[in-house]
């Protein structure tokens, strides 16, 4: 396995979908590759920033809206 | 009957719903200032526009409270609103023009002969301690996100943020489940390329 054929197998080693065999050809590449190892970590942080966008606080909606929806569906179709 | 995450019955969810599918008006008053918060959260993220954002919340209660009726309460109520969100702002964003965009293979990584061409370099930690730091990160990912093309920046939202899984990700985006996780793939190597320069561990080259 290469670099590029590594980089390849991420996402399905991260959701744990290698298959076993595959997963320890992957694993002996990062055992030898430091700057495989590197792009692991950072991809796999890059997953952790995206799940921390969710922790923004949640403003009240504004109250026109809350009047907005429930008088529409009040309304006739 | 609503179940809690342990399965539990929730009495006080099942008697929300029971009120909504008798009309309560009260009971519609309180699941839109309860739920609506996160939803317009969620719109805001997808869509990038607060004014489309309002109107995909609105669009969704719509669906919601002409939907009431028939949910049985199989899932929670927040995850039921959930979906219909996130597919109300989806319906927005392929309704818009498509403006010019980058294409994804200049944000790939490079690679010659099989082995990376930029080394990569070392990251801190995404866990920042305090709380200005935290909301800077965030604003800084979530702006990053946004000059993703569009196809991609949709998946990266549906599932790394949202949660949604590649089966329900691949159904609302019309793709096969290995087109999704294919897209999915792309969207994190360009951010992590984004990401890259702000990532470094400080004091690195």
């Amino acid at each position: 396995m290469n670099c590029r054929e590594c980089t390849d197998f991420l996402h399905d080693y991260l959701a744990g979908d290698l298959p076993e065999s595959q997963q320890r050809v992957f694993e002996g590449h990062l055992e030898l590759c430091p700057p495989c190892l590197t792009f692991l970590e950072s991809y796999r942080k890059t997953v952790k920033h995206c799940e921390h966008v969710k922790d923004e606080p949640a403003d009240a909606l504004p109250e026109s809206l809350v009047k907005a929806i429930l008088a529409a569906r009040s309304t006739p179709r | 009957m609503a179940e809690t995450s342990d399965g539990d019955i929730d009495y006080g969810e099942s008697a929300l719903i029971a009120r909504l599918q008798a009309g309560d008006a009260d009971a519609y008053a309180d699941l839109v200032r309860t739920q609506g918060p996160r939803m317009l959260a969620v719109a805001r993220r997808i869509l990038r526009a607060d004014d489309d954002a309002a109107d995909a919340v609105q669009e969704a209660f719509i669906s919601a409270f002409r939907a009431i009726g028939n949910f049985e309460g199989g899932a929670k109520l927040s995850t039921w609103l959930h979906r219909i969100v996130v597919n109300a702002s989806l319906m927005r964003l392929r309704n818009r023009t498509r403006r010019p965009e980058v294409s994804i293979d200049e944000l790939l990584p490079r690679f010659e002969d099989g082995q990376h061409v930029d080394e990569p370099r070392e990251w801190r930690s995404p866990e920042p301690l305090d709380a200005l730091e935290r909301r800077e990160t965030r604003q800084l990912v979530r702006s990053l996100i946004d000059e993703l093309p569009t196809d991609y920046r949709t998946v990266l939202m549906l599932r790394d943020i949202e949660g949604l899984d590649t089966k329900e990700t691949a159904e609302l985006l019309g793709v096969t489940p290995n087109a999704a996780k294919i897209r999915l793939h792309r969207a994190r190597l360009a951010l992590r390329t984004k990401l890259d320069p702000h990532m470094r561990e400080r004091g690195a080259t």
